[in-house]
């Protein structure tokens, strides 16, 4: 057999069983987190192989919303990474339109402060932030997480959003402003509309910060329970010997969900949303 | 009344939609790091903060105290090896999943999603649930070896008769799983926008497929490797959450971020806290100057 069919015949083969295996490494754990969340402790010490739970039960996650306080977490979290979103975008679009249409002082040299915030270390900026949030007081307070979330998705969120402004054509905003339109009300009117995909892009990825983000959030909330976000709260219960693992599970599940959901429906959205561009252009 | 040109209205307008970005990022990280580097070099604890102003006493203490600790240099070793090896794993992985899933097949999207779920979970759930799976008494990992491995608190075992860094490795491979999918993203894109006639006409040529990949594919995704080396490195190199997360820090794992927290919170000495962070920022600047030059240099010639 030549070395050119050996090859193939080779590949045919490794080729599903990679694809096998890489499927099983990344589901198999997120299919035993959910089959573990829905049985009770007993079964797990008795039966630690089993993989479907001979008993179903939802009681888990009745306990870790109430008793362990997840719904106030959820409430937390939902508050940090709302508020990120908004005034991400509302700081992002003006500053993304001006790098991609005006000619300001400073303009190239804005890329590069972008990049060494992206690059920046969290480690280091949590110390000063640590220690200025102590001294005035913003420890414990959940404005104050959320200007650094702020702080650490700007640069990352006008870059996205200037990819894409500089997409739309400066004749539509010329065409606007003929019609009377001022600056701003071109941008809300017609760049806005017409940059839908990119900022629910630029949403999702701040929300998705805001949601996982545990350094700041655990250096920041740590000793205030009530302001626990779920990340937080959950890091901070699965050392307790008291909590059973399942209903901890239940709790990692409530923390993984609403990123996986969003994350699925919205990528749809998206390609759809670029496609449709793409079939008018 | 003066009257403005249309270029300077349009440089004025542009500092005033950027101003809020830049104050934001200037206050909230440009600021604070120069105010870290100062912390770094004066004796601060949170009880006596209020009186380390600007022109506190500085001194070079941090830096003594904090570099003649053995601690210091074994945390740093430990980052070493765990950047290096969690960058190369998970690449070559991303590099591998991204060649089996190039050509369509049925199910690809699924499998495609599925792959991603790791990198866009939230760090604390999936740590967790490595914690549950590698448990030494229920976890389900455990029930499918001979003999129970207590993989995140056991710092040497033995396996094949080797003595090897079992915390060590664990926290790697976590590292790999998690950050696969950030390197398949990006070369399965640059894949994908590869134009095929440069493999048919190789093919025509009697190439196989191996030869395809180191002649033809490798050196089109040599630019793309090289720009996630860089990122997964600066990136892992100052990572907390994943290390604190898996095993605190402790059986052999901890890296110079997870000293940096336990000097600021748990010893409350913010000096000796920067003073580390500043040293872990430096080594990574001369890591990443080395490698430009070495690459930057390498491109050229070819």
């Amino acid at each position: 057999m030549s070395r050119d069919r050996f090859e193939r015949a080779l590949f045919r083969v490794l080729r599903p069983i990679t694809i096998a295996v890489l499927f099983l490494v990344t589901a198999f754990p997120f299919f035993y987190m959910v089959m573990l969340s829905v049985r009770d402790i007993q079964e797990l010490i008795l039966d630690p192989g089993s993989l479907l739970p001979e008993r179903w039960t939802l009681a888990t996650y009745r306990d870790v919303l109430t008793r362990q306080g997840f719904l106030t977490f959820m409430a937390n979290s939902a508050i940090v990474a709302v508020a990120s979103v908004v005034v991400t975008l509302l700081i992002s679009i003006p500053g993304a339109y001006a790098v991609a249409r005006l000619d300001f002082f400073g303009r190239r040299q804005v890329h590069f402060l972008f990049l060494a915030v992206y690059l920046f270390p969290a480690i280091v900026l949590a110390i000063p932030l640590f220690v200025l949030f102590t001294m005035i007081g913003l420890r414990g307070s959940l404005p104050g997480l959320i200007l650094v979330y702020i702080a650490q998705t700007v640069p990352v969120t006008v870059y996205m959003l200037r990819n894409y402004f500089e997409t739309v054509p400066a004749s539509v905003e010329e065409a606007a402003a003929i019609d009377g339109c001022g600056r701003v009300e071109t941008i809300w009117r017609v760049v806005l509309p017409l940059s839908k995909p990119s900022l629910m892009a630029t949403g999702l990825y701040a929300f998705m910060i805001a949601w996982n983000e545990f350094l700041f959030a655990l250096l920041f909330l740590v000793e205030r329970r009530d302001r626990w976000t779920v990340s937080l709260g959950l890091s901070q219960l699965a050392g307790s010997i008291e909590i059973p693992t399942t209903v901890l599970m239940a709790g990692s599940v409530v923390l993984t969900l609403p990123i996986v959901v969003l994350f699925f429906a919205s990528e749809r959205l998206l390609t759809e949303g670029l496609t449709a561009g793409a079939e008018k252009g | 009344m003066r009257v403005r040109t249309l270029r300077q209205q349009e440089a004025r307008a542009g500092l005033a939609l950027i101003s809020p970005t830049l104050i934001i990022t200037l206050v909230v990280v440009v600021v604070p790091l120069l105010w870290a580097i100062m912390l770094a070099f004066q004796d601060v604890r949170l009880i006596n903060i209020r009186r380390a102003g600007l022109f506190g006493n500085y001194t070079l203490e941090n830096f003594t105290y904090v570099l003649a600790e053995p601690g210091f240099w074994g945390s740093l070793v430990n980052t070493l090896i765990y950047t290096i090896a969690g960058t190369a794993l998970s690449i070559v992985i991303g590099l591998v999943a991204a060649l089996a899933l190039r050509d369509r097949f049925p199910g690809r999207t699924i499998i495609r999603a599925s792959i991603l779920v790791p990198y866009i979970a939230p760090v604390v759930a999936v740590a967790f649930l490595w914690e549950v799976m590698l448990n030494p008494q229920f976890g389900i990992v455990n029930t499918w070896l001979a003999e129970p491995v207590a993989f995140l608190t056991q710092a040497k075992g033995t396996f094949l008769g080797m003595e090897v860094p079992v915390a060590l490795i664990t926290v790697i491979l976590f590292e790999a799983w998690r950050y696969f999918p950030f390197a398949f993203l990006f070369i399965l894109a640059r894949l994908q926008a590869m134009p095929h006639e440069l493999e048919e006409a190789a093919t025509v040529d009697g190439a196989t497929p191996t030869q395809r990949f180191r002649y033809v594919i490798m050196p089109q995704l040599w630019r793309i490797v090289a720009l996630l080396s860089v990122l997964r490195f600066v990136f892992t190199f100052t990572k907390f959450d994943d290390v604190y997360l898996l095993t605190g820090g402790g059986a052999g794992t901890e890296v110079v971020s997870v000293r940096v927290y336990n000097f600021l919170t748990a010893r409350d000495d913010i000096g000796a806290s920067a003073a580390q962070a500043i040293v872990l920022a430096l080594v990574l600047v001369v890591f990443l100057i080395v490698y430009l030059r070495s690459f930057g240099s390498a491109d050229e010639q070819r």
